[in-house]
């Protein structure tokens, strides 16, 4: 049993580092604010997620003590986290954030510029 | 369905003032028993009985997870590739919900989709402008899974 949970909980935390790792390489390697967002609003929530729901475990099947708080952390950065990935490109694309040159379509650019005429 | 889960309450009270007991397993007997007798009456009720409502919730719960584990996936994949050959792009969606929250559900499942996230609403509530990770090959597949999306949303709103 003592075993097992171990495991279980070394395997939520080291893949909530993996990915809070992949996240910081994403922020750095892609090229435009877009592609950026992709990287840091998915991989750093799940990320984030997996390293609380380790520590809950580790204090549930360790210590035996159930800390509410810690679920509570998880719904509310998974509720929170696409709406900020959300309002950052929308600030982004409205102050005139240009994309990646190798962008293919736009759609919003029509929508914007018939507004402005 | 707010009222619905009401009633059920105000009848799980109900069993446990007839049955003089007032602790949590004769909670749960009256609840079950309200739930039985809700069942029997529920052409009485406006809106559908409230119990497929709550599975199609923990249904939605569910594909949110899934997504969530699934773009992380996707994701990995762009950023480790050792060439940045991705096409990204924004396209236009039409939606055909209604009701502010619906449309903010759906906008999270989206931001949460493998290789999309959404950039704008626009002001009248049909389109959702969406940044693609990749365009060309996500297009027609994430149309079908928005499909799906949209179809488990209004499943919880019908």
């Amino acid at each position: 049993m003592n075993e097992i949970s171990n495991i279980i909980i070394a395997f939520f935390i080291l893949v909530g580092a993996f990915l809070s790792l992949v996240a910081a390489f994403g922020v750095i390697r892609l090229p435009d604010v877009y592609t950026r967002n992709h990287a840091a609003s998915k991989a750093a929530t799940l990320g984030v997620m997996s390293i609380l729901f380790g520590a809950f475990l580790y204090f549930y099947l360790v210590e035996g003590h159930f800390n509410s708080r810690l679920i509570l952390g998880i719904v509310f950065i998974f509720m929170t986290s696409p709406v900020a990935g959300h309002l950052i490109s929308r600030a982004a694309y409205n102050t005139g954030v240009k994309l990646w040159d190798k962008s293919v379509h736009d759609d919003l650019k029509t929508k914007v510029k018939s507004k402005e005429l | 369905m707010a009222f619905q889960i009401l009633l059920n309450v105000f009848l799980a009270f109900l069993w446990m003032f007839i049955k003089v007991s007032y602790d949590l397993s004769s909670f749960i007997k009256g609840y079950f028993f309200g739930l039985i007798i809700m069942f029997v009456f529920r052409r009485f009720f406006r809106s559908r009985f409230y119990v497929g409502k709550v599975i199609a919730v923990i249904k939605l719960l569910f594909i949110f997870l899934r997504e969530l584990v699934l773009s992380n996936i996707s994701v990995l994949k762009v950023v480790l590739k050792p060439k940045l050959d991705m096409r990204p792009g924004i396209f236009a969606y039409e939606t055909i919900l209604k009701k502010d929250w619906e449309i903010t559900v759906l906008s999270n499942l989206i931001t949460l989709t493998p290789g999309t996230l959404v950039v704008d609403v626009s002001d009248d509530n049909k389109t959702l402008y969406i940044h693609a990770m990749d365009i060309a090959d996500v297009d027609e597949a994430i149309t079908s899974i928005k499909e799906s999306f949209e179809k488990a949303i209004l499943e919880v709103s019908k």
